[in-house]
């Protein structure tokens, strides 16, 4: 286990917690967490706040080392950490985007309301189950030709669309329309791309999930209804995975290139899977254009798997997808580097903003939000852990001044999967879960205790802070009554 | 997620090392020694060589489904080095596979020549 976190905290306000840059030789800025006073203790126990600090050494760091209320200890860079960084004189850095990149959450809304689906939840848990491959080891059913993979990593959700996944309005409510400009092949290695052939729609393992959810509260009436959130106990589905094996491999691949990287350019870091590159070096660019791969490639992963949730739900309500409302509310992803303007100082200033852990939160009127959220703002969707509830977040002014148009992503994790495997069975698990009414359906019911609830942070406290500090806004709020854990 | 891996020489901890990664994925003693396949790997350094060595483990997983259980490392300079792994196909009848490792990860990675300990954490 990770020695206690002993550093400098300073109080900013009920919200907000400096590490002052005084803190560690080497900081280039101060760190802030967001956080309450009583989620502090849990922020001490392990190394996350070293990891903020030490985020605060890279070149071209703008503003603040950032880390949301969901922060935990990560490999390098903490896991709801922000960190942006000067186009012009800074650093990408593979590790602040995380192994699976793009990894996101989608939610779609329906017309079906929970004393519908009740009686027949285990007949469509059953049904996504057996639709969406997933756990560990599993395959995907779409074939590719020769070659085909680089169009799914160029033209990721939209690739998936024209081969009858979804429909076109699917990629206007996708974050960058499901596909990254600038996403070239030729720079995602053969290895990435073996792995990813197999496992195009596949959920994978882990933490990765498909959620039937029930509102439960609503707290903006007009906002949540511009979303297609009309009433409580209506039916939306989450569902949270990202790149797969070729993103891990991107992640691999480049970060062996930045430890050469700076090798080469006799550069000291306190830890090594910071390692990073020059935004416009050729190494910079090179991991970038690969990265864009991988997040079309989760976006292409998403779209096919919503494709099935949508055929699933047809199949055992016998009703046709427009009947049943089966409409894509928004997409998000949660470990990304971007190329965004931001004002810096009064002026506009190009930055690499790395999120890992984070989800983007741009306002009302942005002109990267889409139309249909323009007057609210860019939905965000922060998935609790398997017992508990979710949160409809939306971007706000007070994250582009501040986080850079960034949020929260989850609950963060307060046990480590091995701790939470010790305090408790799958078997256990899985008991409390159907005690409270929620169907699971899994692979691996050993697993299924690193999702237990007692691993996570409440929820619920991590977004009244996103919220109370004003840099995303709670508009409503959902409890799971089925899950596919994968 | 992680390991600590020792051994009489430093391509010992390695191949220990390795045996940890399969174990943590799936029951060693469920995998049968049925097949060998060459593995070779290179960095600039130790350290690199440790990641490059589990991460073309977890490749080789992942692509060929190549479950290994022991691990014959006859060359090793440090820089490089040579291995025939030997274990069976994934065959979900027989092995339940227990932790999805992603990859190896610098974080806290350390290579202890004089201890021949080495420490690697894994992203699951």
């Amino acid at each position: 286990m990770p020695e206690k976190w002993t550093g400098k905290l300073e109080k900013v306000d009920d919200y907000r917690w400096r590490i002052p840059k005084s803190y560690k030789s080497g900081m280039r800025v101060d760190g802030l967490i967001y956080a309450s006073e009583a989620m502090l203790d849990d922020i001490r126990q392990d190394r996350a706040a070293e990891q903020v600090a030490n985020v605060a050494f890279l070149p071209g760091i703008i503003g603040y080392s950032l880390a949301m209320p969901d922060i935990h200890w990560g490999y390098g860079f903490p896991i709801g950490g922000v960190a942006a960084m000067r186009v012009s004189d800074g650093v990408i850095s593979p590790g602040g985007v995380g192994f699976d990149i793009n990894c996101g959450v989608r939610m779609l809304r329906t017309n079906l309301f929970e004393a519908e689906i009740h009686p027949k939840i285990k007949q469509l848990m059953d049904a996504l189950y057996k639709n969406v491959p997933s756990g560990l080891g599993s395959e995907g059913k779409i074939r590719l030709r020769h070659g085909e993979i680089d169009q799914v990593l160029v033209k990721g959700a939209r690739w998936a669309v024209e081969k009858g996944f979804g429909h076109r309005e699917d990629l206007e409510t996708t974050e960058e329309h499901g596909e990254m400009a600038g996403a070239d092949p030729s720079k995602v290695s053969g290895r990435a791309k073996e792995r990813g052939v197999p496992q195009l729609g596949t959920l994978g393992s882990g933490n990765h999930f498909l959620e039937v959810a029930v509102v439960d509260q609503i707290y903006e009436k007009d906002t949540a209804k511009t979303m297609g959130i009309d009433q409580i106990g209506q039916v939306m589905l989450l569902v949270h995975c990202g790149s797969r094996g070729l993103g891990y491999q991107v992640a691999d691949d480049y970060i062996s290139v930045m430890v050469n990287f700076i090798k080469e350019h006799n550069i000291q870091l306190p830890d090594r899977q910071l390692a990073y590159a020059s935004v416009d070096s050729p190494q910079g660019q090179a991991y970038l254009a690969a990265m864009k791969c991988a997040a079309n490639y989760a976006w292409a992963n998403r779209q096919c798997i919503t494709h099935w949730v949508r055929e699933s739900f047809c199949q055992v309500f016998g009703k046709s997808e427009k009947e049943a409302g089966l409409e894509l509310i928004y997409d998000v992803c949660h470990n990304i580097a971007k190329i965004e303007e931001h004002d810096v100082n009064g002026n506009k200033d190009k930055l690499c903003v790395h999120r890992k852990g984070a989800t983007r939160a741009f306002p009302a009127g942005h002109p990267d939000v889409p139309a249909k959220y323009a007057r609210i703002g860019q939905p965000v969707f922060i998935p609790g852990d398997m017992g508990r509830l979710s949160y409809v977040l939306v971007g706000t002014e007070q994250a582009m001044k501040e986080s850079f148009g960034s949020t929260c992503h989850g609950a963060g994790r307060v046990k480590s999967r091995a701790a939470a495997k010790r305090a408790l069975t799958g078997q256990e698990v899985l008991k409390e879960l159907e005690s409270k009414g929620i169907t699971i359906k899994t692979g691996n019911l050993k697993d299924l205790a690193e999702e237990a609830s007692e691993a996570y942070k409440d929820i619920t406290s991590v977004v009244n802070v996103a919220h109370n500090a004003g840099i995303s806004r709670i508009v409503a709020r959902t409890r799971p009554i089925g899950v596919v854990k994968g | 997620m992680g390991l600590v891996a020792y051994g009489k020489s430093l391509a010992e901890a390695f191949a220990n090392a390795a045996y940890g990664l399969f174990s943590l994925i799936v029951e060693p003693n469920k995998v049968k020694e049925k097949e060998s396949r060459k593995v070779t790997v290179q960095a600039q350094d130790a350290e690199g060589l440790l990641f490059n060595w589990i991460n073309e483990l977890i490749y080789i997983f992942e692509v060929e489904r190549l479950l290994f259980k022991s691990f014959d490392i006859t060359e090793f300079t440090g820089q490089s080095l040579e291995a025939t792994c030997w274990g069976e196909k994934y065959d979900p009848s027989r092995h339940q596979l227990k932790t999805g490792v992603k990859s190896a990860t610098y974080h806290m990675l350390k290579v202890d020549g004089e201890k021949n300990r080495v420490q690697v954490i894994f992203d699951v």
